[in-house]
């Protein structure tokens, strides 16, 4: 009878696609389709709904020639299908004009500008990471010791901290009024990479990860407390396993999964942070970008650096999720 | 016994469940204020408030006039120093507070009703409607909180009501899914199917026997939605989109006097340190307040330690 079930399943799981390329494919169409929705809320709020965006960047000084010039820069005066249909077209051909602040290409400004920013959220996640599974890992392993608990009340504390705060302290302690060892500005000479100038990048990626290691750490610290205190892990310690081997083979990649969510979705939540941490630091990312460009009412720049956040949010989303299902042992054999 | 009795007499008047339900609620509350964390974020959150709320009236000199030389240090008359232009630090953070305070309350509260009564609608009325709801849920959560503020700050000018109404809506879709997922358990309850078959009409049974019952959740959620309304509010005057320069405010003033840090750090860490001693405070109370919630102080070994964990990622 069961042999017999078994056999049902089986036969039925290999017509169907894998359970995993399925939620792949199920979950890129649902991102596609946001992100499409996205782009319309972003266009019509920037470009269509209040009167006419020209006016909102010649302000109160308009003249109706200046106004009617910058109309016809901006195609306001075609159909707002037309003009959202040649916006999407520029975007995905990375023809989109130019800025309205300097002339310059839109894609070009803020192709550059990413770059600097992919580099800091990368590094950001990197150590961030490993610094929080570190000392996730450690806690649990001292679970209500004095070090255990300075470090959950210390995360309690920094995950209140807004990353102004976290950065204008590091600025007063390590490049102005306490010592003055690392730069307090990462302005970086035009045409250099960030990747040039570590020193410069030091104080921007630790503002980062001081924010997100407290998130990383508490999400390490209970799944491994859990996955230490599991029958699996009592079993290999009565085998007489070394304690080395209980902890990396046995309890560390049953932990691993959960915390993997959980940096994901820091790396996510790192798409809005570098918005005030480089603009603390003039570091010439994306964020600052968006910051100046909403100052001058650079409404191309604006549209771009919003879609691109966006973007950036749906697929990191979709890829944590894809990732935390392969890294856990228990669900590779999915439903 | 009382409360029984007056749901089967007056089924549209509500069940004992609110009254219950209330009472489940302040004890929450007055246990969260009374563990070690929640002391704690309570003593920091009312000092914060005072200084905001009673700083404009003992504030020694107007926040606006110029009483010393530009980031001179502190002396007799003026304990902090003097800002960028010579203004006296410390009537500007006494006067610089509390519209922080009162943007971020309006900015939570609304995000928290938004949320609540779009996640209610999802789960109890299903179907198109849920799809909808959820559907621009995913939509809104695309863009960090910042962005969606600095977008509409875009258009429209860095105006305060916008900023209140623009980091309200950012919250409402965490709040959601939050309230999503309890009220679909919640409406499965028999005391909802018992009300559903005297014939109310839905919108009451959502706002008299599903909302009363989703009171501590709410609380938990309410909490962490004031932090990060305080957090985005003071970052987004700190960027120079909320009070336009000769106003006071705890947020501008940093970036105003940062240049000076060398000179006089006072204009900068006096305004900083009040900002993370509120959010520290609101934090740590609700976090106080979600443990007791959940029963996080005594949960039995069965349950997993991972539902402890209400925050997973910042804002």
């Amino acid at each position: 009878m069961v042999l017999i079930n078994v056999k049902a399943t089986a036969t039925a799981r290999s017509r169907r696609p894998h359970p995993i390329r399925r939620l792949v494919v199920r979950r890129l169409g649902a991102g596609v389709i946001t992100l499409a929705i996205v782009s319309i809320v972003v266009f019509a709020a920037t470009q269509i709904l209040p009167g006419n965006a020209a006016y909102a960047v010649l302000g109160h000084n308009a003249t109706p020639a200046r106004l009617h010039a910058l109309e016809l820069q901006l195609g306001l005066n075609r159909s707002a299908v037309a003009q959202y249909a040649a916006w999407i077209g520029g975007l995905l051909t990375g023809r989109m004009g130019s800025s309205l602040a300097n002339g310059q290409p839109v894609w070009t400004l803020v192709a550059l500008r990413l770059v600097n920013s992919a580099v800091l959220v990368a590094l950001s996640g990197l150590f961030g990471a490993l610094i929080g599974v570190l000392l996730g890992a450690i806690a649990a392993l001292r679970k209500d010791s004095a070090f255990d608990h300075a470090l959950s009340v210390a995360a309690l504390t920094v995950t209140a901290l807004p990353e102004f705060v976290v950065a204008i302290s590091l600025v007063i302690l390590f490049a102005t009024v306490v010592v003055q060892i690392l730069p307090a500005v990462s302005l970086l000479p035009p045409g250099t990479w960030a990747w040039q100038q570590p020193n410069l990048l030091v104080l921007p990626v630790a503002t980062l990860v001081i924010v997100v290691v407290p998130y990383i750490f508490r999400m390490m610290r209970a799944a491994m407390i859990e996955a230490l205190e599991s029958d699996y892990v009592e079993m290999a310690r009565l085998k007489g396993l070394p304690v080395w081997r209980v902890l990396l083979v046995h309890a560390l990649p049953n932990a691993v999964p959960p915390t993997i969510q959980v940096i994901g979705l820091n790396l996510l939540y790192l798409a809005g942070g570098i918005v005030v941490v480089e603009y603390v630091f003039d570091f010439p990312g994306i964020g600052q970008g968006l910051v100046s460009a909403v100052s001058n009412r650079d409404i191309p720049v604006i549209q771009l650096i919003v879609v691109i956040l966006a973007a950036f949010y749906v697929f990191m989303n979709i890829l944590t999720d894809v990732v935390a299902l392969l890294a856990t042992p228990r669900r590779r054999i999915a439903r | 016994m009382a409360g029984l009795g007056t749901a089967i007499q007056h089924p549209a008047a509500g069940s004992g469940i609110a009254r219950l339900r209330r009472r489940e609620w302040l004890s929450v509350l007055s246990r969260a204020v009374r563990t070690r964390r929640g002391t704690v974020g309570v003593v920091l959150m009312a000092f914060v408030v005072a200084v905001a709320v009673v700083g404009p009236f003992v504030a020694p000199v107007s926040p606006t006039d110029f009483v010393t030389g530009p980031f001179s240090g502190p002396a007799s008359g003026t304990p902090f120093g003097g800002d960028a232009l010579g203004r006296d630090v410390l009537s500007r953070v006494l006067a610089g507070g509390w519209l922080l305070l009162l943007m971020a309350a309006a900015a939570t509260l609304f995000g928290v009703v938004v949320g609540a009564a779009a996640g209610i609608s999802a789960a109890y009325l299903r179907g198109w409607a849920d799809a909808l709801i959820m559907r621009t849920v995913d939509v809104v959560l695309a863009f960090p909180s910042l962005v969606f503020a600095l977008l509409l700050v875009s258009i429209i000018g860095p105006k305060l009501w916008l900023i209140v109404l623009a980091v309200g809506f950012s919250h409402a879709p965490q709040v959601a899914r939050v309230l999503r997922a309890s009220t679909l358990d919640i409406s499965e309850r028999d005391f909802v199917k018992a009300v559903e078959l005297q014939g109310v009409k839905p919108r009451l049974i959502m706002a008299r026997e599903i909302l009363p019952s989703l009171i501590t959740p709410l609380t938990v959620e309410t909490g962490l939605r004031l932090t990060y309304s305080i957090i985005i509010v003071a970052g987004l005057s700190f960027l120079g989109f909320g009070q336009p320069p000769p106003a006071p405010n705890w947020g501008l003033m940093i970036n105003e006097n940062r240049i000076g840090l060398q000179l006089n750090p006072w204009g900068v860490v006096v305004p900083a340190a009040l900002i993370a001693l509120l959010t520290i405070g609101t934090n740590t109370f609700s976090d106080a307040v979600a443990r007791v919630a959940l029963g996080v102080e005594r949960r039995a070994e069965k349950d997993s330690p991972l539902e402890d964990h209400v925050l997973v990622a910042p804002r």
